[in-house]
């Protein structure tokens, strides 16, 4: 009986122990997670954004350096999806990818920060040139930097293309895998509008579940 | 005021209806800031896509910038480019929330798939196009002129960069504005 009640004594000692050592990491975990990286989110935003010459896409291979590669904040599949809904809503890519990704990491606060640091560079530059606008269009040198900028966007974009394509043959829906040279002829040769495309591919992933629905039942 | 207000209203507009982003919507402003308000002239405008080019940004947000300045100057410009960013990013964050919390659901993996595969085709798209301009200097496919040799060059090298080494893509920008100021 006394003993019994002893070793009781110590099962319940060893558990608040557990427990404190449980709440403190849950604490501590909830401190790190409370400690945003805002001033990072800020530093990154800004510093992407006055690279991003050449389009939208090319902040898609930059994050993927910062965000997922050196800091880990999220994986490569989710930055996919992100891209994905930054192409398939209106504006600017390269600012809604900055906003998602924000808010991935430190929720609205982020997403409100990385937007105003992605805007703010091509603000601040673009208020500069329109001083001497005329200037800077027929400057030799700036081309030349420019012209050769042209390859290196040429290179990150196709580095990104060819990790995505890897991502999506992967799944090895042959739907999925049409779709990829079928929205690229309909853009490029076809011309036809973005949105249409992006709404066909929509109505017909859905078409595929509710045929697949119907085939089971 | 209320010319500032105007100027967000109409660049709100532009930020609604410009889906795909890059060269896809430079009609869709040119007919709002060109045709209909007269802001600015066609000739500015195009020097501006120039520009575009040439500075890092979307050009959505640096046409915004520039018309706000020139109209009502800094205020103007914050305006309108609020206005161009707003409606994108908030529905970009809607999104993003419908998909998160609707992880689950099968239609829902499935049309982010779709999304995913249309949005890789648009930007093979978009890659032609920035390859086409680079190695020919336009943008439409001819074979009748030879391509520039030390961009196609550059443009292996890059890559090989990225693939092998998995060179920070700041350097292969600043590498390759360097090279293109000695060789032209």
């Amino acid at each position: 009986m006394n003993e019994s009640n002893a070793s009781n004594e110590i099962v319940s000692f060893y558990r608040l122990i557990v427990q404190l050592y449980n709440d403190i990491q849950k604490g501590w975990m909830y401190l790190k997670q409370e400690k945003k990286p805002y001033l990072w989110l800020i530093g990154i935003n800004l510093f992407i954004s006055a690279f991003t010459f050449g389009g939208g896409y090319v902040v898609v291979p930059m994050i993927r350096r910062y965000f997922v590669t050196q800091r880990n904040c999220f994986a490569e599949e989710e930055l996919i999806n992100m891209a994905a809904v930054a192409q398939s809503t209106p504006g600017a890519i390269a600012v809604n990818l900055s906003a998602l990704a924000g808010f991935r990491v430190a929720g609205i606060g982020g997403a409100v920060i990385s937007c105003v640091s992605a805007v703010i560079p091509p603000l601040i530059i673009l208020g500069i040139v329109s001083a001497f606008y005329g200037a800077f269009v027929s400057n030799a040198v700036i081309a030349a930097i420019l012209k050769g900028m042209q390859a290196g966007v040429a290179a990150l974009i196709v580095d990104l293309i060819i990790d995505m394509c890897q991502m999506i043959l992967k799944e090895r829906s042959l739907l999925l895998s049409a779709m990829i040279p079928g929205a690229f002829l309909a853009s490029f040769v076809m011309g036809i509008n973005v949105a249409l495309i992006l709404i066909f591919c929509c109505l017909l992933c859905i078409g595929k579940v509710l045929l697949a629905k119907r085939k089971k039942s | 005021m209320n010319v500032i207000l105007v100027l967000f209203f109409t660049f709100l507009k532009i930020g609604l209806f410009s889906i795909g982003g890059g060269y896809a919507i430079i009609p869709l402003i040119q007919e709002q800031v060109v045709e209909k308000t007269g802001w600015i002239s066609e000739k500015v405008f195009t020097d501006i896509i120039t520009i575009s080019q040439m500075t890092p940004g979307p050009l959505a947000v640096n046409t915004s910038t520039f018309v706000g300045l020139q109209i009502a100057g800094v205020a103007g410009a914050i305006a309108a480019t609020l206005g161009c960013v707003l409606c994108g990013v908030l529905l970009s964050l809607m999104l993003y929330r419908f998909f998160q919390r609707h992880q689950k659901s099968i239609y829902v993996f499935e049309v982010l798939g779709g999304l995913k595969a249309a949005s890789l085709g648009l930007i093979i798209s978009a890659a032609v196009t920035i390859l086409m301009l680079a190695l020919w200097g336009i943008g439409t496919p001819t074979f009748d002129t030879m391509p520039d040799w030390f961009i196609a060059t550059m443009f292996a090298l890059s890559l090989l960069a990225l693939r092998k080494w998995k060179v920070n893509p700041i350097i292969i920008m600043i590498g390759t504005g360097l090279l293109g100021f000695f060789i032209y």
